[in-house]
């Protein structure tokens, strides 16, 4: 294994000696950012390498006016919110699910399943799923969308934030950061999307993907097989997953999300409004779509004044380039989403990564 | 976050499983896996089996969540 580390940081150094030039590789996955920073993998990086973390993490992604229309309904009595953990202590305009005065009305669930079991409990409210994330999450959403259809559940909605990940990359490569030269692309995304998701990256925009799972062994033979790729100027789809990701991914999920939801148009913290990047409930199951329920209009939500959230997801700085990093702004008082959640690069960078700025 | 678990199917009627995670049990669903069979070792992401996995990658995840001490008490993280 000791070998196998030197092999790749020696690919890593060499490149990096080579190119003469800064080397910015994002990963685009919350779970790649913890795994990154526990390891110590950055320290181990040659100078010239730097890693960015994308807009990888399901919460950080969420737009404000999403997570404001959330805490609106939390408002209301007749509703019950139920959400992962993960969204209950990001700040809104007017506090969080966690410190807001309904927080009575807030349940922290495990599983979508979850979610529908309380409407089927709570007969007399409408309970609304915070159906967020990717990929990953976006197939259980359906499944208890379909199990809502088939068994007339009409007091259970959901408010659809999922993304998808692919559009994401496109946009940012597009437009809002030219810099970065290759990613690493996401494990658990991919099982569901498979890696040839990643084939118009490669091709239209000539950037390496290479897909990792979590083990930081298999993310430094990762970046050595960027690297690999960058010196020779090419630019390939590679999976190092294999045990788990396949070239199609989970067809039965596709399937499913694709029976329920449609790609549309929506907002990114920090990219803004990106096309087809969102999944939005298809008409035939808008019964169960709470922004219809409510009659809810999703708007661009402003940032947190001096939160910097945005840019730290397009990987336009580090989170300690952000003024109120470990001051105003600590895990355990937040003030953008990157510091709530623990997958957020700011909270990585604040609990294993602040010492190490290269 | 949560890392998708790699856990052994130890139950299933119809889509509904319990698995088994280095013998923490727990609900999950086969829906979107509709080819796992009992005893199957298979990845749990959000309470759903979103893929297989073999013996030799479940131990190495096993081993990397054992290390990561916070991950027990906050296991309702959703991940990219
Ligand atoms: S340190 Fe806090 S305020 Fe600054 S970008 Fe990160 S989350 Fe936002």
């Amino acid at each position: 294994m000791l070998d196998k580390i030197k092999k790749s940081q020696d690919i890593l150094a060499s490149t990096c000696e080579a190119l003469g030039r800064q080397i910015n590789i994002m990963e685009v996955c919350g779970t790649h950012t913890v795994s990154i920073f526990r390891s110590g993998i950055r320290s181990t990086l040659p100078e010239g390498l730097r890693l960015l973390s994308g807009p990888g993490c399901p919460v950080c992604v969420t737009d404000q006016s999403y997570i404001d229309i959330v805490l609106q309904l939390a408002d209301r009595d007749d509703c019950i919110i139920a959400t992962y953990g993960d969204m209950i202590r990001v700040p809104g305009k007017n506090g969080s699910l966690e410190t807001k005065q309904t927080k009575a009305n807030t349940k922290v669930v495990l599983s979508s399943e979850d979610a529908l079991q309380l409407a089927k409990d709570n007969p007399g409210k409408n309970v609304v799923f915070v159906a967020v994330g990717f990929e990953t999450t976006a197939p259980a959403t359906a499944v208890v969308v379909k199990e809502a259809a088939v068994e007339s559940i009409d007091n259970f909605t959901i408010l659809s934030g999922h993304k998808l990940v692919v559009p994401a990359m496109k946009a940012l490569l597009s437009g809002k950061n030219h810099n970065i030269d290759a990613f690493l692309c996401p494990g658990h995304v991919s099982a569901i999307i498979g890696s040839g998701a990643f084939v118009p990256i490669v091709e239209d925009f000539k950037r390496p993907c290479v897909v990792a799972g979590f083990e930081p062994l298999q993310i430094i033979e990762a970046l050595a097989e960027i690297c690999r790729q960058l010196s020779a100027g090419i630019a390939e789809l590679k999976s190092l997953y294999g045990a788990v990701v396949t070239g199609q991914g989970n067809i039965v999920a596709q399937n499913i999300i694709d029976e329920c939801f449609e790609p549309a148009d929506g907002y990114w913290r920090g990219l803004g409004k990106i096309e087809k990047s969102t999944l939005k409930l298809k008409e035939s199951f808008s019964r169960f779509d709470a922004f219809k329920r409510f009659n809810i209009a999703e708007i661009p939500g402003e940032e947190t004044s001096g939160c910097r959230c945005g840019e730290v997801l397009c990987g336009l700085i580090e989170p300690p380039d952000c003024s109120l990093f470990g001051k105003n702004c600590t895990p355990l008082k937040p003030i953008g989403p990157c510091m709530v959640s623990s997958e957020g690069a700011c909270a990585a960078w604040f609990k294993y990564g602040g010492q190490e700025r290269n | 976050m949560c890392l998708a678990i790699p856990a052994r199917i130890i139950e299933l009627e119809g889509d509904r499983a319990v698995v088994d995670a280095m013998g923490n049990r727990f609900r999950a669903k086969t829906t979107l896996l509709p080819k796992a069979k009992l005893g199957d070792l298979v990845l749990v992401h959000a309470g759903f089996a979103i893929s297989m996995v073999d013996e030799e990658e479940a131990k190495k995840t096993w081993q990397l969540i054992s290390e990561i001490n916070e991950f027990m008490d906050t296991p309702n993280r959703i991940s990219g």
